[in-house]
C-alpha cells in the first residue's frame, strides 16, 4: 500500500467517485427532490424525500428528528413542578394544552383533585390555546396555497387571544400556569369581559376566513379531492384530532373520555366531515375554532367561585404507580404515560404527541399526487415540528 | 417634432435610450413602493415600511443599496455564462416593452405601425430568460420553476393575443398611437363627449387581458414558476444581489408596462377630452400624467388580485386557459367582427 503515492491513490478514489456519480445521473427513472429540512412548507425542520416523475410524486418519505430535544429524557431529572416548563414547548402554539394532561396524570397518581373553579379555568385556557393554535393554521393554509393575506389576519386576531392568555398567566406562549392540585393564581379582574370580546373577534375572524378562503373557487379546486384519507386508513395509521374527524370518524376525547375537566358541563358539538380531503380538514378546523369560542363563552358564564388550589403538600412527592392521561389537544390526542417510583421526579415519562402519528400517513397519502398537492396535504395535515420531534 | 432644434438621428436615439433607461427603473420603483410596500401592507392590516423617509417613501433606496452591495454568487455546477445572462434577458424584454407605449402625441420612443404586435412579441422574451435561469442554476427547484414558466407560456399567451384582437379590429390599427386616436375620435351612440374608450365595447377583452397579464407577470393566482411555498422561489432561488434585483426590475417593470398597455388599449391611453390628439405642447405635457393615472388604476386591479387569491395548479391553469379563456376570447372576436361589419 505504501508503494502507491498518496496523491495517486487520491486521484484513483476521486475517479471512482466521479464514475459512480455519472452512473447515478444517467438513471432516468425519476428525480429525487428533498423537500426540507429547510423549506417554507414544512414550517420547521421536517424533511420529506420525494421521488418524482415529472411533477408527479412516486413516493414520499418523511424524515424527522432534526429538532429532537430529548424531552422524555430531560423530564426524568426534574421535579414534577419543574416539568411543566419543559413540556410547554412541545406544541408551542397551544402551550397550555400541553401542561394539562401531564398535571392530570400526576394528580391521578397523587389522588388529588383540583377544585371546580380551577377545573373550569383550565378548560377555558385549554380552549383558548386551541384557538390560538388553530387560527394560525387557518391563515397558514392560505399562504401555502399562495394567498398571503390570510395569514396576516390570523396573526392579527390570534393576538387578542394571546393577550388574554398573557393577562391571566403572565406568559404569551409558554404560560406554565397549571399546577398539581390547581392553578398558579386566580384570574385578574375584568378578565372575563375582555375574553368575551376577544371571542367575538375570533368568531369574526372565522367568518372572514370562510369568505376569503373557504368560499374561494381557486381554494376549492386546490383543496377538494386532494389527499383523501378514508376513515379506515385514518384509524389504521393512528390519526387523531381534526384529521380523523375530517375523515368522518366521530371521535373527540373532550366528549368521549368521562370526567375530564369541564367539557361535559357545557353544550357543544363535535364536527365531522365525510370527505376526508384537504378541504374537509380545513372546514372541520374552522368549525372547531368557532365551537371553541362558544365553549369559552359558556364556561365564562358559569364560572364557579371558590378556591383555585387543593390542599397539596409543600414538597411534592408522587407515590409509586403508573398513570396514563390523554386529552384532545389542538392537534389531536396528546397523552402522558407517567411512571413514578415515589421520588421527587418521575422515573419515566412517555409522551404521545398527535403530530408524530399524523405525519405517519404521508407516504400513503402522497402517492401519485403532484408537487403543489404535496404542499396542500402537508398544510392541511397540520403538524407542529416540536410536536413531532419532542 | 416639438423641439425647436433639429437633431441628428444618433442624437435622437441617444436621448430615447436614456429616457427609457430612466423611465423603467422609475416606473418599477413607483409600482413597488405603491403596491408591493404600501397597498399590500394596508390590505393586510400592517403599516409596511415607515422608517426610511416620510411614510417609508425612501425604502427602495435602502433596499436597492443593499442589493448592490451583495456578492454575485453562482452555484458550483451552474452554467455560468447562461446563469449570468438570464436576468439581462428578462430585463431586456421589459425595456423593449416601454419602447412602443405612447404617452402623448409625440412622447413615444418609437411609434411602430405594428406597435401592439411588437409589444406582445417582446414580452415573451422574458420566458426565455426565465427558462435560461431555471436550467443554468443547476438546482432542481429552479429547473421545475423554469419548466413551469415555459408550460405556462402556451396557456396564457394565446388568450393575451386573442384579447387584443378585438381592440385591433375595432380600431382598425395595430399602432398603439392609432388605437389611442381611434378611441379619442370615436363616439358612444353618436355622443363624442369623452371619445370612446374601448372598455365599453371590449369589456370581455379587458377582463381576459387582465387575467392573461396576471399569468404573464407570474403573479398569484398564476405564480407557479415562483411559488414561494412549493418551489421556494423557483427560477430565482440561486440568484443574489444585483441579478436578483434585475429579476425584480423585470417583473415589476413589466407590471407597469402591461398596465400601461391595458390603459392605452382600453381606457383611452394618454387622451382625455380637451387634449389635442394631433400634437401640441399641452398634449405632450399633460398626456404622460393622464397615462400615469390610468396605468395606476389598472395596476391597482392587477395587484388587488395578486394579494388576494391563492395559486392554481399548473394543470388547472391549462384547463382554465384552453376550456374557458380561449373560447371566450374567440366568441369576443366573432362578436366584435359582426358589430364592426353591421355598424
Amino acid at each position: 500500500m505504501s508503494a502507491v503515492p498518496q496523491n495517486q491513490q487520491r486521484a484513483y478514489v476521486s475517479g471512482q467517485a466521479a464514475d459512480a456519480r455519472v452512473n447515478v445521473e444517467l438513471e432516468t427513472d425519476g428525480m429525487t427532490l428533498n423537500i426540507g429540512p429547510q423549506h417554507p412548507a414544512t414550517h420547521g425542520t421536517l424533511r420529506i424525500i420525494t421521488r418524482l416523475d415529472g411533477e408527479q410524486v412516486i413516493s414520499a418519505e418523511p424524515v424527522m428528528g432534526y429538532m429532537h430535544r430529548g424531552y422524555e429524557k430531560l423530564v426524568e431529572v426534574r421535579t414534577y413542578p419543574q416539568i411543566t416548563t419543559l413540556i410547554n414547548r412541545i406544541d408551542w402554539l397551544g402551550s397550555f394544552a400541553n401542561e394539562v394532561p401531564f398535571i392530570l396524570a400526576a394528580e391521578q397518581l397523587m389522588e388529588i383533585e383540583a377544585p371546580p373553579r380551577a377545573q373550569w379555568i383550565r378548560t377555558v385556557l385549554f380552549e383558548m390555546s386551541r384557538i390560538a393554535n388553530i387560527t394560525l393554521f387557518l391563515g397558514d393554509m392560505g399562504v401555502q396555497l399562495g394567498a398571503i393575506t390570510a395569514v396576516f389576519y390570523a396573526f392579527r386576531d390570534r393576538e387578542h387571544v394571546l393577550n388574554q392568555i398573557e393577562a391571566a398567566t403572565g406568559g404569551r406562549f409558554h404560560p406554565n400556569y397549571d399546577r398539581i392540585g390547581g392553578l398558579k393564581e386566580d384570574l385578574p379582574k375584568g378578565w372575563v369581559a375582555e375574553t368575551k370580546s376577544a371571542m367575538d373577534k375570533v368568531r369574526r375572524f372565522c367568518d372572514e376566513m370562510e369568505t376569503l378562503l373557504l368560499g374561494n373557487e381557486i381554494f376549492e379546486t386546490r383543496a377538494r379531492g386532494i389527499g383523501v384519507i378514508p376513515a379506515e386508513i385514518a384509524l389504521n395509521y393512528g390519526l387523531s384530532g381534526a384529521n380523523l374527524r375530517a375523515s368522518g370518524v366521530d371521535w373527540d376525547l373532550r366528549r368521549d373520555s368521562p370526567n375530564l375537566l369541564a367539557w361535559s358541563e357545557v353544550d357543544w358539538k363535535v364536527w365531522t366531515h365525510p370527505d376526508g380531503d384537504s378541504f374537509a380538514r380545513y372546514w372541520v378546523r374552522l368549525q372547531e375554532t368557532r365551537e371553541a369560542a362558544n365553549i369559552v363563552d359558556q364556561l365564562l358564564d358559569g364560572l364557579p367561585s371558590g378556591p383555585i388550589m387543593a390542599k397539596v403538600p409543600r414538597i411534592i412527592k408522587v407515590p409509586a404507580g403508573e398513570a396514563w392521561v390523554s386529552t384532545e389537544n389542538p392537534l389531536g390526542e396528546m397523552g402522558y404515560y407517567v411512571v413514578s417510583k415515589g421520588d421527587l421526579g418521575p422515573f419515566r415519562v412517555k409522551i404521545r404527541t398527535p403530530s408524530f402519528n399524523n405525519i405517519s400517513i404521508v407516504p400513503w397519502v402522497m402517492k401519485g399526487v403532484y408537487v403543489p398537492d404535496v404542499i396542500t396535504i402537508l398544510a392541511s395535515l397540520y403538524f407542529i415540528l416540536g410536536d413531532i420531534d419532542r | 417634432m416639438i423641439l425647436a432644434v433639429e437633431l441628428a438621428y444618433w442624437q435622437l436615439l441617444l436621448i430615447k435610450v436614456l429616457a427609457v433607461m430612466v423611465i423603467v427603473p422609475t416606473a418599477t420603483a413607483v409600482i413597488v413602493q405603491t403596491f408591493l410596500f404600501k397597498m399590500m401592507a394596508h390590505m393586510q392590516s400592517r403599516l409596511g415600511p415607515m422608517e426610511a423617509g416620510p411614510h417609508g417613501a425612501l425604502q427602495l433606496l435602502a433596499d436597492g443599496g443593499k442589493f448592490l452591495q451583495k456578492e454575485l454568487l453562482a452555484p458550483d455546477r451552474a452554467d455560468r455564462r447562461v446563469f449570468f445572462l438570464a436576468p439581462a434577458v428578462v430585463l431586456l424584454s421589459t425595456f423593449l416593452l416601454f419602447v412602443v407605449i405612447p404617452a402623448g402625441p409625440n412622447v413615444v420612443a418609437e411609434d411602430l405601425d405594428i406597435g401592439i404586435f411588437f409589444a406582445l412579441a417582446v414580452s415573451s422574451i422574458s420566458v426565455l430568460g426565465i427558462l435560461m435561469a431555471g436550467w443554468a442554476s443547476a438546482n432542481k427547484y429552479a429547473l421545475m420553476g423554469g419548466l413551469r414558466a415555459a408550460g405556462q407560456l402556451i396557456a396564457y399567451e394565446l388568450p393575451l393575443v386573442l384579447a387584443v384582437v378585438g381592440v385591433v379590429i375595432q380600431a382598425g390599427e395595430l399602432s398603439l398611437q392609432g388605437i389611442v386616436r381611434a378611441q379619442a375620435e370615436g363616439a358612444i351612440f353618436g355622443v363624442g363627449l369623452i371619445g370612446q374608450p374601448f372598455i365599453f365595447t371590449q369589456f370581455i377583452g379587458f377582463a381576459l387581458f387582465l387575467v392573461a397579464t396576471q399569468a404573464e407577470l407570474t403573479q398569484p393566482p398564476f405564480d407557479m414558476p415562483i411559488a414561494e411555498s412549493e418551489l421556494v422561489a423557483g427560477y430565482q432561488v440561486e440568484y443574489s444581489g444585483l441579478q436578483f434585483l434585475f429579476f425584480y426590475l423585470g417583473e415589476f417593470g413589466a407590471a407597469f408596462a402591461f398596465s400601461a398597455l391595458a390603459a392605452t388599449m382600453f381606457l383611452g391611453g394618454w387622451y382625455v377630452p380637451g387634449l389635442d390628439v394631433d400634437g401640441g405642447l399641452i398634449s405632450n405635457l399633460v398626456g404622460p400624467a393622464v397615462l400615469f393615472v390610468k396605468t395606476m388604476l389598472v395596476a391597482f386591479l392587477i395587484f388587488w388580485i395578486r394579494f388576494t387569491y391563492p395559486r392554481l395548479r399548473e394543470d388547472q391553469l391549462q384547463t382554465f386557459a384552453w376550456k374557458f379563456l380561449i373560447p371566450l376570447a374567440l366568441v369576443n372576436i366573432l362578436a366584435t367582427g359582426v358589430f364592426k361589419v353591421v355598424f
